[in-house]
């Protein structure tokens, strides 16, 4: 198991049930921030990949204010991943047991965890997950850039602009799938939500999804006091 | 059927006219679908004889004053060209190239009046999101209505002849209207009622067609072998011409394109990609709810809240 699977702030907090912290403050605060952005982006975004979807630029005071800050959000989704990026990017360094989990990747899907090895802080999905949303928001930046035409006009030529356009659009098609997918299973798997939004989860549900991660931190006792008592 | 103008020359008409050029005669409108048109009007044509263009700027003239637009007063850069492109406030420019004929030897003085082309086909309209900021009329004309304009840019992706800019003042698109306000009550457009020797003319597509082929025949019986008419048919052909006495090779004139189409780029982004797009998140969504439909949500039980419990038990 590498020894790089868990964040400084993750502890367990003995008790019944057991808790443990899996994002700080921080951390939500920043996942947060991103959400909003990556939401907003894709109701703007949206508005002007096709005709039918215009009407969400009213959620935005019409067209002209759409499309002035679609940008502007997209540098905030972009600085706020990469805080995200910077938190989470070694926890999410591929190992030689993700193969084998991903061997059983079925069975995870198919509602048969206890088929499916033992994993660390993250599964080999979540972690395809990371990677692939890091790498098209680098490629949205990047083309977004290129037809940002208010301040950066004269950075690219036009036939690289037509391509830019048609890479942001694919990209962003990719990333809101990946977006539904990510958010399916944040409710699919029941108890995951808790760790976005107080900031832990159960004992239980580092047992099932996550028990690498559990025994690395009792391992390394990276215990504190006890929960609170459940209200 | 209300009489489409004929020419540019003939003055305008004294008796109160209504304008021709309505909703009712849009065959294309951005971003939306339209009902046909209630009439077909007859189609137009600006034709420009590069041939008799003395380069007098007497049409950017006349367009700043007809669309009221105010252009920088910029620095001469050693070139005639003025100002140094087309900007939002000059829809027109005269673009001047010394090319050497290595036929003859001569030094020819190219002039080109660069601006809109009107296409049949219009890659600015094909690319805009906006519904209504791009129009075409049932005459050719291809125009940009600024209210409905939210200043993205994508037509200047969609043009192939690198015309529309966008205002830093209003951000909205702007290019040559083909003086979409004076055709629709018989006029023709400014430059062309400006021209003092005739390069600039106006009338019916065909008429200009007709009058093209006589000057083409000119220029070839004075040597010209390869005069042509520029009529781009990879665009539909446009509602500007050309007369052209290189027609073989139009890159000379300033760049002009030889076979100008909308960009294969432009056509996947606004077709295949918005179809595999529409697709792909359907499919995510549609998973996601045949999911939850087939496989009950993934619970901790308590023996999983044991089992933790016991593990932190002997740890500590």
């Amino acid at each position: 198991m590498a020894q790089t699977s868990i964040e400084k702030e993750d502890a367990i907090h003995p008790g019944k049930p057991v808790v443990v912290d899996r994002y700080n403050l921080g951390a939500r605060t920043n996942h947060w921030i991103t959400a909003i952005s990556l939401i907003l982006l894709a109701l703007s975004g949206l508005a002007f990949f096709h005709p039918s979807l215009f009407f969400l630029t009213g959620l935005f005071g019409g067209g002209q204010s759409a499309r002035a800050l679609h940008p502007w959000i997209g540098v905030v989704l972009f600085f706020s991943f990469a805080g995200l990026f910077i938190r989470f990017w070694r926890a999410n360094l591929p190992e030689r047991a993700d193969r084998e989990w991903l061997v059983h990747a079925g069975d995870m899907i198919k509602g048969d965890e206890e088929k499916v090895p033992p994993v660390g802080r993250y599964n080999p999905i979540q972690k395809f997950n990371f990677w692939t949303m890091s790498i098209l928001i680098i490629a949205l930046i990047l083309t977004g850039i290129a037809i940002w035409d208010q301040y950066f006009y004269d950075w690219t030529t036009i036939p690289q602009k037509r391509v830019a356009v048609l890479i942001h659009s694919l990209a962003a098609v990719a990333l809101i799938c990946i977006w539904i997918a990510h958010v399916y299973a944040a409710i699919w798997a029941r108890g995951t939500l808790r760790a976005m939004t107080r900031g832990s989860v159960t004992g239980g549900w580092a047992w099932k999804h996550h028990r690498l991660w559990l025994k690395e931190l009792a391992e390394r006792h990276r215990v504190k006091k006890p929960a609170a008592p459940a209200e | 059927m209300e009489p489409s103008p004929h020419t540019a020359t003939s003055n305008p008409p004294v008796t109160a006219t209504n304008a021709n050029l309505t909703e009712r005669d849009l065959v294309r409108r951005s971003a939306s679908t339209i009902p046909p048109p209630a009439r077909q009007l007859e189609p137009v044509a600006k034709l420009i004889d590069v041939s008799k263009c003395i380069g007098c700027k007497a049409c950017q003239s006349a367009c700043i004053e007809w669309n009221d637009t105010h252009p920088a007063i910029e620095t001469n850069t050693g070139i005639y060209e003025n100002p140094h492109d087309l900007t939002p406030d000059m829809f027109t420019l005269m673009r001047f190239t010394e090319w050497d004929n290595p036929q003859t030897g001569n030094l020819e003085w190219l002039i080109r009046k660069d601006g809109c082309m009107h296409c049949e086909d219009p890659g600015c309209l094909k690319a805009c999101p906006a519904p209504g900021a791009i129009v075409q009329y049932s005459n050719g004309i291809v125009d940009f209505v600024h209210e409905n304009c939210i200043g993205c840019g994508y037509c200047i992706k969609g043009c192939p002849f690198n015309i529309p800019r966008i205002s830093k003042v209003d951000h909205t698109a702007y290019k040559c209207t083909l003086c979409s306000d004076r055709v629709a009550v018989g006029q023709g457009p400014a430059c062309a009622k400006a021209c003092p020797t005739h390069a600039i003319t106006f009338g019916t597509k065909d008429d200009m067609k007709k009058l093209a082929d006589s000057r083409i025949e000119d220029l070839k019986s004075r040597g010209y072998e390869n005069a042509g008419l520029y009529d781009p048919p990879g665009v539909g052909g446009t509602h500007v011409m050309y007369v052209l006495h290189h027609n073989d090779q139009p890159e000379i004139y300033a760049g002009l394109p030889k076979d100008p189409k909308v960009s294969p780029v432009v056509n996947a982004w606004k077709g295949m990609a918005k179809y595999v797009g529409f697709a792909a998140m359907g499919l995510a969504a549609a998973a996601g709810i045949l999911h939850s439909a087939l496989v009950s949500p993934n619970r901790v039980t308590r023996e999983d809240e044991e089992k933790a419990e016991d593990l932190v038990k002997e740890k500590t």
